[in-house]
């Protein structure tokens, strides 16, 4: 790690990059799933069974509070974009880490 | 007074991109700036070791290289506070050539200032009206914030998409275009905003805001950079772009 | 002439973004309440067969997501492995028609 990297901005741009890099390459294992929907019931049954285990679960979590961090994170940057830079965008940083984990542990509430 | 117990051990980068570290073992003056114990180490030990500065007193920017991994201004900096476990590592700013030892090519740096179109221009007509540019008039209000900018590079080594991309134009000249933008009186706004908004431009900011995190003068080249890029948006958007 | 391509490309990833969010919000909602007690397949199809509202919704989510993935990977490829130029493009249009593709795909599958 570089020395430099001592701003909440930096692994706020951080995890932007990699949370969207991580969802753009589940995009099309989402899509291929609900595709098994033209197979019809059986074939998409087969994967929300296997989609029950805990560990699947726990990943789908995962993705959510990813996704959730993204889109807050990207919420931030269009408000620094579009409107202006504040001070207030240092709190959205938290926001977004915060609202990230909340979300992703509803998901698992609901989930179980 | 010297501390005779206390002594700090300089790392200092020689020679050019393929060179490497040596190392000086100085007293800790108390007081004494980066740039003190570069001098002192110029003179004492090794006459052959090349570093800029020019006024000393934290006003030109020419005394800028990387301390303990973060860009800083020598003169301004004290080795007491920079120092850490009774080290220091000296290197030259990242992002830029190496000449010699602490010193940089700042040329593709000024090139970069140039294509930005970060100089202000009056334009060829006759001044019919004079611009009144009151304080508290809001364009003037936000050149005057980024306008202090004294051309250290600071910003430019800290950048990490400098760092990752060639033709990146940088915090600096950026923030230069935007405060020239706000200044009502010069000529070329639509050929600016073209320029910064090509290929190097605007657009590549991350927001990563090391650039503010390192600027000496606490300048906001991140706040400039999402003002051209507004400016860009609806430019684009009522197809002037 | 500076071109002005890559600016045009951030605009888009902008105007996709604040797109996605919208629609991310509303999705994630859904999603946390649906998947409640488990989901089967026969659920999922009865709430959206030929609900063409969901349809659309969701056919127009699925290529703003192909769109902004795409110049979000396009970014990402080129800072982080230098990988640019003409081979890089096509590869990002190749991932948005293949993502577009699979998503409208998915959908229709559920849809109709």
């Amino acid at each position: 790690m570089k020395a430099n990297h001592d701003k909440k901005e930096y692994w706020a741009s951080f995890v932007q990059r990699w949370s969207g890099v991580v969802l753009a390459l589940f995009l099309p294992a989402h899509f291929i799933v609900l595709s098994q929907s033209l197979l019809g019931e059986q074939a998409l049954n087969g994967f929300l069974h296997w989609a029950d285990m805990p560990v699947v679960k726990i990943a789908e979590a995962g993705l959510v509070g990813l996704l959730t961090v993204h889109l807050l994170g990207g919420l931030r940057i269009l408000l620094i974009e579009f409107l202006s830079w504040g001070e207030w965008q240092s709190w959205m940083i938290i926001v977004a880490a915060g609202g990230a984990f909340s979300s992703g542990c509803l998901f698992l509430m609901r989930a179980f | 007074m010297e501390n005779q117990q206390e002594s700090v051990t300089v790392f200092v980068w020689r020679g050019g991109e393929g060179g490497g570290f040596e190392s000086y073992t100085v007293p800790l003056v108390a007081e004494q700036t980066i740039l003190d114990l570069l001098t002192s180490i110029q003179r004492n030990i090794d006459p052959s070791l090349s570093y800029r500065f020019a006024c000393r007193v934290g006003m030109c920017g020419s005394c800028a290289m990387q301390v303990n991994g973060k860009p800083r201004w020598t003169c301004r900096t004290l080795v007491r506070k920079a120092v850490h476990n009774n080290e220091l590592r000296l290197e030259p700013l990242p992002n830029l050539p190496v000449v010699k030892d602490l010193v940089v090519d700042m040329e593709t740096f000024f090139d970069k200032w140039q294509d930005a179109k970060g100089r202000f221009e009056p334009g060829d007509s006759v001044v019919r009206e004079f611009s009144p540019i009151k304080p508290d008039d809001p364009e003037r209000m936000l050149a005057d914030e980024a306008i202090e900018c004294i051309n250290c590079g600071c910003c430019y080594a800290a950048c990490d998409v400098v760092a990752s991309s060639d033709d990146y134009l940088g915090p600096a000249a950026l923030n230069r275009a935007w405060s020239l933008i706000n200044d009502v009186r010069d000529d070329i706004h639509t050929e600016r905003l073209r320029a910064v908004s090509g290929d190097g431009g605007c657009q590549n900011c991350h927001t990563n805001s090391q650039c503010v995190a390192r600027c000496p003068l606490q300048l906001n080249p991140t706040k400039s950079i999402a003002g051209l890029k507004k400016k860009a948006a609806l430019a684009i958007l009522k197809g002037k772009l | 002439m500076k071109n002005s391509f890559a600016i045009k490309l951030w605009l888009v990833q902008r105007l996709s973004g604040m797109l996605l969010g919208l629609f991310v919000i509303i999705h994630l909602m859904t999603m946390i309440i649906a998947i409640q007690g488990g989901v089967t397949a026969g659920e999922i199809l009865e709430r959206t067969s030929g609900n063409f509202l969901l349809g659309a919704f969701y056919s127009v989510f699925a290529i703003a997501a192909a769109v902004h993935g795409s110049i979000g990977l396009r970014t990402v490829a080129q800072e982080v492995i230098g990988w640019r130029g003409r081979s890089m493009n096509l590869a990002a249009v190749c991932f948005c028609a293949l993502l577009c593709a699979m998503g409208l795909f998915a959908v229709s599958g559920l849809v109709l």
